[in-house]
């Protein structure tokens, strides 16, 4: 079934066709002072129309940038079309970052205009207003706290609309002219791209590529309105821009907007979503969370559920995959679905989820497994804000734990002789912004996005992704080194929430390992070890040994897989801090930047590979406020049993 | 407009009270002045008598001396002494040094304990939860939400109180007296016991507290650093005297507080 979005060839043009067709449908929900409040289709039109009139009368114009900064908020995303339907481009900010990270976009776009979610945001562009010369407007949605504030850039939402309100009564027509001239070639919306390496570059999309790829995604799931999504990551992401604003435009299903992060749970069960996505790391949360609740649970329920889920794995991704299963496997699960999956699902929030999508880096596969077998549909896709997101998707039945399954339609693959994959979509990027060099190093003149990512074809034409092209080595004797998937390997523990290792061109693979402190400490708990923190349980040789089986675990895990057995991790050490953003030790997407990280650390990874059992370490760290400090720990280092390659074995 | 400009005129004055227990002395003719908006502190070292200072304004200690005087509804009420629900009805709430919620009860009906002076419909409209009440029931447990908005702890609104540790409990002990609508709270160490984040957390509530409700704020406190930081004006007890009162500046270079603090040679 496809769906039908008629001449629509913009964001506003399909809002004000929703608000025709479907004006009483829920467009969008905010859980606001315990009630979920419903904005229609109708109403989001409403605003949207007398905000857009607001921006014209502060000067807003076509060609311009408007920054947003906020959480998801049904207001963040009407001002987001508002801008659009004066044919200026949105340019979503992330909402965590520190001040100094939002000047660069500010500049780089010649910002005026900017929305900010509360009197935090706001905060944070005071701060950088001296730097950001352009920086005219800035408009606040939540008014708590900003009755002091008394700046002439300054503007409240609330009164932003009424302004716009009265515009719009004066001269009704002036908008409908505005929405009309829009086409599908023009700038839709920017993205700045996390800048794993470098300053950050803003990705710019049309309108037609987001709605194609939107629509693609959509006709292939056989998403329509009634489909509902809950929006909790943040705006700034092209994932959830896809999910909260491309995709509900296209089909006119509803989005969900949480009270808070920490009530995320809670108002996901409330509303039970149908189409849900969630990074690797959500899902490991949420399954740590599950494991530590169960040991926890009585005797009875334990047995019941090491019982059940064993069941599970046997049989529950075959009947999803509609693959044959026997009468007693299949009653089996029956019973199980009564007893665990069911009420887990419903614990979790999915019992109505339809299709649920995770991306954004490997999925480990047990990880990937477990989802799958208490009956969540989980499939990968691929895709990055260069391409609109979709490019890749596993139809239902054809799910595969590593691959991220076929092109989408209208998508083309190819790689070049160093295996590294390019595309060609109708959702590709314009360009970057302001950066032509950066451009024509991505896009070459055929129109072939370089993605940088390593892969290659299955047997069944799934793609399949082992890395980036520049972070695939090799050890010192030649032989394959994929840190990432080492890492993916150790991160599926759930004591380990990251891991970064180091083999290019050494003659073995050593690896940093950051606790998970949550189930650690629970860990610790339930053995009676008093703790002060996260510095004190790192430190621990209990936890050292804890760490230590887990790695051996993955070094025999590595010992059947022939190509990759000589990366088996031969020393560790557990680290005196958590990587964070903060301290650009992760991207905002909370990847590793192994780089920065052995640079920052390079005398840990000497002591690593020079033998020593401890290591003295002084490090910055970056608190949320800007502030910096520094804390001073002993590191201790340890061996990890490697074993021989199961083919070596064999042939012994 | 900056705070020091909303701050008013007197709305609370306590003039020359004496509370003893037997033959303790608790407080000994102590007299000062609360004014509209601001931030009061009462600081002094242990068994100065701060908690009695503040048991007298609530009602819950009669002092056999002095007269406190409270601005409600523009007119002056003079008292000798008051019963706390009085003191309650007038407009006078507080959180307690060491918890006093309801422990088995949800955070969100904890709050709405906050509500019960307000509460007009009689128990039988309540037990038949008709028209006038659940009117009334909606518009309290709206207040009750807008509380739980202002105080973030959306995400423990149905959590037994107590399973919720210290510092929460703290913050919804805060949001209960906050959902009185009160027109002077008084907090009886709202930091004690709190790590540094934590107390840094509650001093943000405070003075959003002071800002967005324009609430008239009396506060105890241990930690000297908070205390000066956040309040407009400080009284200090030793011994149940008041030996100094002014701004945190001229009270940290008074001689005899920093006597009673640190102790004199003898």
């Amino acid at each position: 079934m496809s769906l039908d979005i008629g001449t629509c060839d913009t964001f506003p043009k399909l809002l004000l066709m929703h608000a025709r067709v479907r004006g009483a449908r829920p467009a969008i929900r905010e859980k606001d002072l315990g009630i979920w409040q419903t904005w229609t289709w109708h109403r989001f039109a409403d605003e949207v129309r007398a905000l857009a009139c607001g921006f014209a009368e502060q000067g807003l114009t076509r060609g311009d940038h408007m920054a947003l900064v906020g959480d998801n908020r049904p207001r963040i995303y009407a001002a987001m079309c508002a801008a659009q339907c004066l044919g200026a481009i949105p340019v979503p900010l992330y909402q965590d970052a520190v001040a100094a990270e939002m000047a660069f976009p500010i500049q780089n776009a010649e910002i005026a205009h900017a929305v900010a979610e509360d009197q935090e945001q706001v905060d944070k562009l005071l701060e950088i207003l001296p730097d950001c010369p352009s920086l005219k407007h800035i408009i606040f949605d939540e008014p708590r706290g900003m009755r002091s504030y008394t700046q002439p850039e300054i503007t409240s939402y609330e009164s932003l609309l009424q302004a716009g309100r009265t515009a719009l009564a004066r001269d009704p027509a002036f908008l409908e002219t505005e929405i009309a001239k829009g086409r599908g070639a023009d700038t839709a919306a920017m993205f700045f791209t996390s800048g794993t390496t470098g300053t950050p570059k803003g990705v710019v999309l049309t309108h037609h590529a987001l709605i194609d790829r939107a629509k693609a995604a959509a006709d292939l799931e056989g998403l329509d309105d009634h489909d509902v999504v809950l929006a909790y990551l943040p705006p700034a992401w092209i994932g959830q821009n896809i999910f909260s604003y491309a995709q509900p435009f296209v089909t006119g299903y509803c989005i969900c907007c949480p009270e808070s992060a920490e009530t995320l749970m809670t108002d996901m069960r409330e509303i039970g979503p149908t189409y849900y996505f969630a990074p690797p790391r959500v899902l490991e949360a949420l399954l740590t969370q599950v494991s530590i609740r169960m040991e926890d649970a009585s005797a009875l329920k334990r047995w019941l559920y090491g019982k059940f889920m064993g069941v599970a794995r046997r049989v529950g991704g075959a009947l999803l995959d509609g693959k044959p299963v026997g009468a007693f496997g299949r009653l089996q699960y029956w019973i199980g679905d009564i007893v665990v999956y069911g009420p887990l699902r419903n614990v979790l929030g999915m019992s109505r989820v339809r299709v649920a999508y995770t991306a954004g880096e490997a999925i480990g596969p047990d990880l990937f497994k477990f989802y799958r077998s208490i009956g969540i549909n989980l499939k990968q896709l691929y895709g990055s804000t260069e391409t609109s997101v979709f490019v890749c998707v596993q139809p239902n039945g054809q799910v595969k734990s590593d691959t991220v399954g076929p092109a989408v339609p209208g998508v083309e693959l190819k790689f070049t002789p160093e295996r590294e994959l390019l595309i060609r979509s109708p959702g590709l990027f314009k360009e970057y912004y302001k950066n032509p060099q950066a451009t024509l190093e991505a896009k070459d003149r055929e129109g072939w996005f370089h993605t940088g990512d390593a892969g290659y074809f299955d047997p069944d034409g799934h793609l399949k992704i082992i890395d980036r092209v520049k972070d695939v080595g090799k050890l010192a004797d030649g032989t394959l080194f994929a840190p990432k998937y080492l890492e993916n390997k150790l991160k599926f523990f759930p004591y380990i929430q990251e891991a970064v290792t180091f083999g290019h061109q050494r003659d073995r693979v050593c690896a940093f390992i950051n606790i998970d402190a949550e189930a650690v400490g629970n860990w610790a708990e339930k053995r009676h070890m008093p703790y002060s923190g996260y510095v004190d349980l790192a430190s621990r040789d209990e936890v050292y040994e804890l760490v230590r089986e887990c790695v051996e675990q993955v070094n025999a895990d590595l010992a059947q897989e022939p190509e990759i057995a000589n990366s088996q991790i031969h020393r560790f050490l557990v680290l005196h801090k958590v990587l964070d953003a903060d301290d650009e030790e992760l991207t905002r997407t909370r990847k590793v930047r192994r780089g920065f990280v052995a640079e920052k650390y390079a005398t840990l990874v000497d002591a690593l590979y020079g033998g020593k059992r401890s290591v003295h370490v002084e490090a910055q760290v970056r608190y949320e406020d800007g502030r910096t400090g520094t804390i001073s720990a002993d590191l201790k280092i340890r061996d990890a049993k490697t074993f021989r390659p199961e083919a070596a074995k064999r042939a012994a | 407009m900056s705070r020091a400009g909303r701050i008013g005129e007197t709305v609370l004055s306590v003039e020359g009270v004496s509370l003893a227990f037997g033959g303790v002395n608790a407080l000994q003719d102590v007299s000062f002045d609360v004014r509209e908006h601001e931030v009061r502190a009462i600081i002094g070292p242990n068994g100065a008598g701060k908690s009695s200072m503040l048991n007298v304004i609530n009602g819950v200690y009669h002092p056999q001396h002095g007269t406190i005087r409270l601005r409600a509804n523009g007119a002056w009420k003079e008292f000798h002494d008051m019963d706390p629900h009085e003191a309650a009805s007038m407009g006078i709430a507080r959180t307690f040094q060491n918890i006093a919620l309801f422990k088995g009860m949800s955070v969100l009906d904890n709050v709405m304990t906050g509500r019960n002076l307000k509460m007009r419909t009689s128990f039988l409209e309540q037990a038949i939860w008709i028209g006038r009440a659940r009117r009334e029931e909606l518009e309290h447990r709206r207040a009750a939400e807008e509380v739980i908005d202002f105080m973030e702890i959306q995400h423990i609104r149905k959590t037994p109180v107590g399973r919720l540790p210290y510092g929460l409990q703290k913050r919804v002990d805060l949001g209960r007296a906050l959902a009185m609508e009160p027109q002077v709270l008084l907090l009886d160490e709202p930091m004690a016991g709190m790590n540094v984040e934590e107390k840094q957390d509650m001093s943000r509530f405070i003075l959003d507290v002071n800002d967005e409700y324009g609430t008239t704020i009396v506060l105890i406190e241990h930690d000297m650093g908070v205390v000066m930081d956040i309040s407009d004006r400080v009284v200090v007890l030793d011994y149940g005297r008041k030996i100094a009162d002014g701004t945190p500046d001229e009270v940290r270079a008074d001689q005899a507080v920093i006597d009673a603090y640190l102790g004199v040679a003898h």
